[in-house]
């Protein structure tokens, strides 16, 4: 295959991937939120991703004919997933998995919104499609990282450290891929650097806004491995209860 | 889902206010001429009571509800299925914000019903305090448990009180989805390979019983309830439900050729009514009673979740706002 269709085919995985594993993470909420409004809304959430994830699968399938896919999505080996660490780590509290869910969406939104430019033309309305759902995941985000930022002191403390532990893992959704010159010669993506800038300038008012202290970027160690297949110690587990029952009987061809 | 809105609850507490007599009759009659009865009506003080318990079961059986199935989302075979599960058990989530906001119109705030049911003051369907052991008990509960409470809420949805009611509706248009979905995902496994097949007659195995149990106790030990009867707070018996079920289900169970674990199944012909074993209604007041196999867990993982959510609902409180009851 040439460079071209490489780049576009690891940058199509590592998006599916990444949309996979936080969706099954939001779905993991569904009857523990920290109120019922909670519960609903990232349930919500959680079959957006899991939707994006499938259609980018689908269109794997059909522009490169990869597996159909479930088996894409549930049964690789595990370094064979493209996702970034930031997806992989469990829940924990709402704090984590609220500015997780700020940190990934913001950069998820500028994505999408970059590739309804490509130039590799079936993503385009996709991405267009993509972006009208991750608006609404964004609001949810920014309303309530405003609220807790600025809540109590305790909810306050709570948000700021969860941002600490969460904003090395974002910086590895920016990880550079192999291919990143090819992508960006080709105008099919304008590259993570550029995606990365305009995150941090997103973000960073918003933070202000809810009384948090962003972390410098120059500072701070990227968490990168993820999208070379090196993954966290959350990620097989996760992997391993995701096919469970499709590994349960192999010879079966429906569900 | 939802079947157990005649779980047996306390009797009438002694301080029960005499009421008036011409107001009685007034609200008698107006639900003799089949009109609702709206949160501000003059209401009896043991309607109100009846109604509140039975909407909060109701709800506290939707969340927890939500446990058993959720655990399989994670778990779901394929995108089609993890989707369709995700959307299902929010749903419950939904239904149960739905019906707390029904009961609070009669007075009792959400916190309070939470709390009521952290401590085991009030109950929800036995029914979730059985394991859901594999995929095939997920699939069997969607279709099955949600098919007995689409007839108990259908049933309900005729009651007087207009919020309660209209909840319902709403509810029972999803529920209706719902029995789609675990039909499909029934027939997939009962056409599917032999160890599926396996599976999900296994899951059958487990869950007849407390199916059977799901409408509640036979009439002849159910609480006398002909006060309740003519207020449309309760408008059929649990043995009506249960022999509607039964005539609905066993023939599309046994179109799979799946085997119901009862060998006196039939159905009389003199009668036209189903003839079952005694589903062990000693166990039935076990499971009720707080020794059920999952009881405990239930509760324990709601506690926990209720706790580590704390920090979260102190940041959204404001003193300078005013509690509001929801509109119905």
């Amino acid at each position: 295959m040439d460079p071209k269709q490489e780049a576009i085919k690891e940058l199509l995985i590592k998006m599916a991937d990444d949309q996979l594993i936080i969706g099954h993470r939001h779905s993991e909420w569904i009857g523990l939120g920290p109120i019922l409004e909670e519960d609903i809304a990232l349930a919500s959430i959680a079959q957006d991703k899991v939707g994006q994830s499938y259609t980018l699968f689908q269109l794997l399938h059909d522009q490169f004919g990869t597996a159909d896919p479930d088996t894409m999505g549930f049964l690789r080996a595990e370094n064979e997933y493209r996702c970034c660490h930031l997806v992989e780590y469990p829940n924990g509290e709402y704090d984590f998995s609220l500015i997780r869910h700020f940190l990934f969406d913001h950069a998820e939104y500028h994505r999408f919104d970059m590739l309804q430019g490509s130039t590799f033309e079936p993503i385009r309305g996709i991405a267009r499609k993509f972006k009208s759902e991750i608006k609404y995941h964004i609001l949810h985000a920014d309303v309530w990282v405003r609220r807790l930022g600025t809540g109590t002191e305790e909810s306050h403390q709570r948000m700021q450290a969860a941002l600490e532990t969460a904003f090395p893992l974002a910086l590895g959704i920016f990880e550079p891929s192999p291919y990143e010159q090819v992508l960006i010669e080709e105008n099919i993506f304008p590259g993570e650097d550029a995606l990365r800038q305009r995150w941090l300038e997103t973000i960073q008012p918003i933070l202000e806004e809810a009384s948090l202290q962003m972390p410098d970027p120059s500072s701070v160690e990227p968490a990168y491995g993820g999208r070379r297949g090196y993954h966290t110690e959350h990620l097989a587990p996760l992997l391993e209860e995701m096919s469970w029952t499709l590994r349960y009987d192999p010879e079966a061809e429906r569900w | 889902m939802y079947g157990g809105g005649y779980i047996p609850g306390s009797a009438s507490p002694q301080e029960t206010p005499k009421e008036d007599p011409e107001k009685l009759a007034e609200f008698e009659e107006k639900i003799n001429r089949g009109e609702k009865i709206e949160p501000h009506d003059w209401m009896p003080y043991e309607y109100r009571r009846q109604l509140i318990r039975m909407i909060e079961q109701h709800a506290h059986s939707e969340i927890i509800g939500a446990l058993p199935e959720g655990t399989w989302i994670t778990r779901a075979p394929g995108f089609k299925r993890k989707l369709a599960l995700m959307a299902k058990v929010q749903d419950e989530v939904g239904h149960a914000q739905l019906l707390y906001s029904a009961a609070e119109t009669l007075g009792k705030s959400r916190e309070q019903m939470i709390n009521d049911l952290l401590s085991g003051k009030s109950k929800y369907s036995n029914v979730f305090n059985y394991p859901a052991k594999t995929w095939a008990d997920a699939a069997i509960i969607a279709w099955l448990v949600d098919a007995g409470a689409i007839i108990n809420q259908t049933t309900n949805s005729k009651g007087s009180y207009g919020p309660y009611c209209r909840a319902l509706e709403r509810i029972c248009w999803e529920e209706s989805f719902h029995l789609r979905y675990g039909y499909d995902t029934v027939v997939a496994l009962a056409t599917g390979t032999k160890k599926q097949r396996q599976m999900v007659q296994d899951a059958l195995n487990r869950w007849w019983r407390p199916i059977m149990h799901f409408f509640g106790p036979p009439d002849k030990i159910s609480v006398h309830t002909e006060k309740l009867v003519r207020w449309k707070v309760k408008l059929a018996t649990n043995d009506e439900m249960r022999q509607q079920f039964l005539n609905m289900y066993v023939p599309k169970i046994r179109e799979l050729e799946l085997e119901i674990p009862d060998p006196i199944l039939h159905k009389d012909p003199e009668t036209g009514k189903w003839v079952y074993s005694d589903p062990d209604w000693d166990e039935f007041f076990r499971v009720i009673n707080g020794n059920g196999p999952c009881n405990k867990e239930r509760l324990a993982v709601r506690k926990k979740a209720e706790m580590m959510g704390q920090w979260v609902r102190r940041a959204l409180h404001n003193p300078r706002q005013q509690y509001v009851t929801p509109l119905a």
